[in-house]
């Protein structure tokens, strides 16, 4: 039984909340700041949590404010927003492609991204700047790409899933290609920033993301009600009166920036796209897009991420990537074998 | 637009009043593929309108003209005296409601939920769910005999209660013109009359006009106050079914040669289609 909460005011005004996908969004933030807490306390000189929290305030002692303002901060917001974006990146493709599968991931972003890092680290031996560029070039050309060869008479889901599928395996091989022409010491760069990771991450990278972020999500927020519609079809959510191709395209340009502004600033983090939407979906219990849950959701996910593999591994042994790519994938195996026995695939 | 008007007998009286829907001189298509070309129709008001013909006559494309969801080469379609595709997308949904034939019910929803979409024209970012939308939703469902299923998910009902929600989403949009495309196919008999008594009372009681394109010719008699017979993109006839309903009429839309009788319950025309031999029959000494 749904629990809707609807609170009104005499003028007229009206909110409806659903309380239980309230309380998933404040207990996964609350997961992500602690997580991030912890992430900042950990390293080669780990912090106590509450030496962090005091530093934070602004409490804290010269040697510590340093380490954590300067070295940890930036790293871990550049992994929240990054995890958020994803999240969110993911939701809106899931929900407008109406397919789990139709995440970044499998689309195709991820790897247009690394193939515009990729020309610029083999090609031009460029500068991190220069790389983020290109990887914020590629993903945004790869969407277009998908976007265009998908149009018949509008966009529709399996279309998109379909013809993103075939150009993420053209730009794999092409990723493939410049690795295999690239000098050993470019190659090895190439590797490390295509597993995804957040090490050497600053206020640099925190900017543009945040930037991104503040007026994406609002807009994205704006045309949630939207989106939820057309979750029963372009009929009805026409006959709704929702301008659904209007919409879309407006919901697939802010999911491609998301995704490819997040890939250019640490790598092609894999699968958090693909599961944070369907496993907030799995708390929320509720239908619709769930976008600010999946946005909480990808933020914890990446950040935890990051805090296991420091702890596991030691300080920047171990890119996050890998620790996502396992989740992840072990995710998807789960996924799978429950759809099978619903007897959905 | 003269000579199409006088092909078509019956339209022209018509347009002395002004209907609320209207499709003038549309030229309908499909990338290439033209379906219709400059077609008009008058949609009276207050009637169940009711539009039959063969397969790929063009009846699901012109009701999609109608409502907005193809927009027409040539031609317009007027709402109320406006262009459709010129009025805001909420204005129309507040005025013309729109069954199509495919839809999704999203996983894990209820029937309350859903039939509450229907309000989503009402609504806005700071009205999410007004009293008002509370209390049209539980009329919906009531109306449409779901009331009791509110909790249920729409997953788990039966076609025939699964197309009852879609209808009460519908009429929770609370629009005085509601079209409907083939409500009642993969439905059983049972079921079709169900759905069809559904529109008949919300035409009778409620007095919304009502437009639906139908397979079956006999249910389109029994319940139509207004048949449009469309063949090849081409209005053949329009009127009561009493009044246009004939053999003659039949063999010219369906190909189809039959014996119009009295519906014993009704009194509406009733389509038999002649026995096999007898068409073999026909066609025989046609040939020679």
């Amino acid at each position: 039984m749904k629990s809707n909460r609807v609170m009104r005011t005499p003028g007229g005004l009206s909110v409806r909340l659903d309380v239980r996908a309230v309380t998933v969004v404040v207990l996964l933030l609350l997961a992500a700041l602690a997580a991030s807490v912890l992430l900042i306390g950990t390293g080669d000189f780990p912090i106590s949590a509450g030496d962090v929290l005091k530093t934070l305030a602004g409490n804290g002692n010269a040697g510590q404010e340093f380490i954590v303002n300067e070295l940890r901060l930036p790293r871990v917001l550049v992994g929240l927003l990054v995890g958020a974006s994803l999240g969110l990146g993911g939701a809106l493709f899931q929900a407008v492609t109406r397919n789990p599968l139709g995440s970044p991931d499998v689309l195709g972003l991820g790897q247009g991204a690394t193939a515009g890092a990729l020309v610029m680290i083999v090609l031009f031996s460029g500068s991190a700047a220069q790389v983020t560029m290109g990887a914020l070039v590629g993903g945004l050309a790869t969407g277009l790409a998908i976007y265009l060869l998908a149009w018949k008479r509008g966009v529709h889901g399996y279309r998109l899933v379909l013809v993103g599928i075939g150009v993420s395996a053209i730009v794999t091989a092409v990723n493939g290609y410049l690795l295999t022409v690239s000098d050993i010491v470019d190659a090895a760069r190439a590797v490390v920033w295509m597993t995804g990771s957040l090490s050497g991450r600053d206020w640099e990278q925190v900017w543009p993301l945040l930037g991104l972020c503040a007026v994406l999500v609002p807009l994205v927020l704006a045309n949630a009600r939207g989106l939820r519609m057309m979750e029963m079809g372009d009929d009805v959510s026409n006959a709704l009166g929702v301008r659904v191709e209007r919409v879309r395209a407006l919901l697939m340009v802010a999911a491609v920036l998301l995704t490819a502004t997040a890939t250019a600033a640490a790598g092609p983090v894999s699968f958090v796209a693909l599961t944070a939407p369907q496993l907030a979906r799995r708390l929320t219990r509720s239908p619709g897009p769930n976008l600010l849950s999946s946005l909480c959701m990808g933020a914890a996910l990446l950040v935890t991420a990051d805090w296991i593999s420091q702890r596991a591994f030691g300080a920047d042994q171990l890119p996050v990537g890998v620790v996502t790519g396992v989740l992840g994938g072990v995710y998807l195996l789960w996924l799978l074998v429950t759809e099978r026995r619903a007897g959905r695939i | 637009m003269s000579a199409d008007g006088a092909t078509n007998s019956g339209l022209n009286h018509q347009r002395s009043t002004v209907n609320r829907l209207s499709a003038e001189d549309v030229t309908l298509a499909y990338d290439q593929r033209v379906i219709a070309e400059q077609l008009s129709v008058e949609i009276p008001d207050n009637s169940f309108t009711v539009i039959v013909g063969p397969n790929a006559c063009g009846k699901s494309t012109l009701l999609r003209a109608l409502s907005r969801m193809l927009k027409p080469s040539r031609g317009r379609v007027l709402l109320d005296g406006q262009v459709i595709q010129s009025m805001p997308a909420k204005k129309v949904a507040r005025t013309l409601g729109l069954l199509p034939q495919s839809s999704i019910a999203p996983d894990g929803i209820t029937v309350a939920d859903l039939v509450g979409r229907g309000r989503y024209p009402h609504q806005g970012i700071l009205r999410q769910w007004s009293a008002e939308d509370e209390r049209v939703v539980q009329e919906s469902m009531a109306q449409t005999g779901v009331a009791e299923l509110a909790d249920r998910y729409v997953d788990e009902l039966s076609g025939g209660q699964r197309q009852r929600v879609w209808i009460a989403m519908a009429l929770a949009q609370q629009t005085p013109l509601l079209l409907l495309d083939e409500p009642t196919t993969y439905l059983d008999i049972q079921h079709q009359i169900d759905v069809l008594d559904l529109c008949a009372e919300l035409h009778e009681e409620q007095g919304r006009t009502l437009v639906a394109v139908l397979h079956d010719l006999n249910h389109a008699a029994r319940y139509a106050t207004h048949l449009i017979a469309l063949r090849d993109g081409r209005i053949v006839a329009e009127g009561a079914p009493n009044d246009i309903v004939t053999a003659e009429l039949v063999e010219e839309v369906f190909g189809l040669r039959c014996q119009v009788i009295d519906d014993p319950e009704t009194g509406t025309p009733l389509v038999v289609p002649a026995a096999r031999k007898a068409r073999a029959r026909v066609a025989a000494t046609e040939a020679s």
